[in-house]
């Protein structure tokens, strides 16, 4: 395990370096830059600007200035966010985005595990047919669809939560529905088709006929082997939580990672956009990782490779 | 004599059509690109004919579907917005494709440290947060539309390459393979004329499963507002323009949005339909 781990940390690392290195490449080739306003600053303030944040030098200067940087795990000044470091940005809106990211991921587990459990135990069922027809269509309903169908239901008409900001506790219910559900849609399509796999294999009927509890027999002999593809389909889904949350956080007003890497991304503010993308790539690999460790831990036959 | 075999295409058909829900997703796909195509066929409208007299209105005799707040006719808009779609999501999938195959062929037929080091590779890319460089893409070159085909092809090869190369390795060592390099024919040669054709079924599902991919991607750019930009239309914009105006013209939100869900639907029932009919084996969860 720990030579697993230490294997995984060392691919990250180039990895990382890919990552840092074509977003640098793709920014500076950008036309205008962060100080590009509609009002022009005058030739010497943007000088002066651009001298105080080190933008004046050559670019492999710049681009060696940064990795330097990052080695210290100093991210340097927000370009446009007026004496804010990327950290500080970072380290506010990181807690907006996990609890987000949990809330989803909540939704998605609390439905999706259910709904496949119950198709699965009755397969050709009319719950079964109602529950997999439910899930074909929350695939298809992205949450940009969703989430302003939503909110246009249950905000406009119905009055019932805010149509956007973060502040009450039921201002989490839309956005994280909004996100959520897509997965919800897919865990329940994987939860389904793993313990269909398992349920008629021999040691579960050994489980029923030794006269263990049926809620024993699925909830624990079947349902951990039968759930691997959930836990394998998490590292994607991670991911793709990640750019969910450009479009809903962008959405609902939330001020959390994903509306500032947009805006970031719009204004060009070169060390926010990378730090970000950084940070992202770190995440997704450490879920990853964490996929396989779990994946390792309930099946043994699973060999950890790097 | 002649021995008559079964005709496996005409068992495939056979199978994809005795599906009913692939049945109806297939007439879907054919009647939203029929309108794509056609649309100033359909329509007395251009795309970006503007009545600001008229405002916005709700579906009626003279504009089916309604218009929006600058009295664009939402009907043609949708049909318009068809085009710049699919054609999006036919173009992206081809440069995928296009990479993929290659990529994964060179991959599995080259075999030992070559193959390990480009597999590495993919996996290395494949834990880089890719719609991240899809919005930097785009906000970097200005929403150019040809580079929104290039950027969501370069995304969305990974897949294919993978499953190209073990498509690859599984062919690699048949014996019409052997006897082709024992005639000593050049690697291109085999691996253009004797591997791709012979691997074609999985990579028509895939591909097939790509194009909703594609298309969602482009409306989830189009609306953070960095794909396709107005006048223009595309089903992305006009979700984002209508997700805009909901409060007061609900329809504007509700009809391409709809669009959009359906044209999903349909397109990923049309590839689960053809993996079902090419490998019956796998059985589709509905």
């Amino acid at each position: 395990m720990f030579k697993f781990l230490l294997q995984r940390l060392l691919i990250a690392i180039p990895v990382l370096w890919v990552a840092i290195t074509i977003a640098f490449i793709l920014v500076r080739l950008a036309p205008g830059g962060p100080f590009t306003d509609e009002r022009a600053y005058p030739p010497h303030t943007l000088e002066q600007l651009q001298r105080h944040y080190g933008l004046d030098a050559s670019l492999p200067v710049q681009y060696a200035r940064y990795l330097m940087g990052l080695l210290r795990g100093d991210l340097g000044p927000s370009l446009t966010q007026g004496g804010r470091t990327v950290q500080e940005i970072i380290t506010t809106a990181l807690p907006i985005s996990l609890e987000l990211g949990a809330w989803s991921l909540l939704v998605a587990l609390l439905i999706g595990i259910p709904a496949g459990l119950a198709s699965a135990l009755k397969p050709g069922s009319a719950l079964d047919h109602a529950t997999m027809a439910s899930a074909l269509i929350g695939i298809c309903i992205p949450p940009f669809v969703l989430g302003p169908l939503l909110v246009l239901f249950f905000s406009l008409q119905l009055g019932w939560v805010h149509a956007a900001g973060w502040n009450t506790a039921s201002d989490r219910i839309l956005p994280s529905i909004t996100l959520g559900i897509v997965y919800a849609a897919y865990i329940a399509r994987l939860a389904r088709a793993g313990l269909l796999e398992v349920l008629p294999m021999d040691y579960i009927r050994t489980a029923h006929a030794k006269g263990l509890h049926p809620i024993r027999v699925i909830g624990i002999h079947a349902l951990k082997p039968g759930i691997l593809p959930v836990i394998s389909f998490m590292g994607p889904a991670i991911a793709g939580l990640i750019s969910g949350s450009f479009v809903v956080e962008t959405l609902f007003h939330i001020p959390g990672l994903g509306r500032v890497f947009v805006s970031a991304a719009f204004n060009r503010d070169y060390t926010l956009v990378l730090g970000l993308v950084a940070f992202y790539a770190a995440l997704v690999i450490a879920c990853n990782t964490l996929v396989d460790v779990a994946l390792a831990i309930l099946n043994p036959r699973i060999k950890l490779n790097p | 004599m002649k021995i008559r075999l079964s005709d496996p295409a005409k068992n495939i058909a056979k199978r994809f059509f005795q599906n009913r829900l692939t049945r109806i997703s297939l007439v879907i796909v054919l009647l939203l690109s029929l309108g794509a195509l056609a649309a100033p066929l359909l329509s007395p409208y251009a795309y970006d004919d503007q009545d600001l007299d008229l405002g916005p209105v709700p579906p009626q005799a003279s504009h089916w579907l309604g218009t929006d707040d600058l009295g664009r006719d939402l009907f043609t808009r949708l049909l318009y917005g068809g085009r710049v779609s699919l054609a999006v999501g036919l173009a992206a999938t081809l440069v995928a494709l296009g990479i993929g195959v290659s990529y994964g062929t060179i991959s599995g037929y080259a075999g030992g440290r070559t193959d390990q080091i480009l597999m590495r590779i993919v996996d290395a890319l494949y834990a880089l947060p890719f719609t991240v460089f899809v919005i930097i893409l785009m906000v970097v070159f200005g929403r150019n539309i040809l580079l929104l085909f290039v950027a969501i092809g370069a995304v969305e090869w990974l897949t294919m390459a993978r499953i190209v190369r073990g498509q690859v390795l599984a062919l690699k060592d048949q014996t019409y393979i052997r006897a082709a390099r024992a005639l000593g024919f050049s690697h291109l040669r085999i691996m253009v004329r004797h591997m791709i054709p012979n691997m074609i079924g999985p990579v028509i599902v895939y591909t097939t499963l790509t194009i909703p991919r594609v298309i969602l991607l482009e409306s989830f750019l189009s609306f953070l507002g960095l794909g396709v930009q107005p006048p223009m239309s595309s089903w992305g914009l006009l979700i984002r323009d209508g997700a805009r105006a909901m409060e007061s013209y609900p329809w504007l939100l509700i009809v391409p949005g709809t669009t959009l869900c359906v044209a999903l639907f349909a397109l990923n029932s049309i590839g689960d339909g053809l993996r079902d009919a090419m490998d019956p084996r796998h059985q589709r969860a509905t």
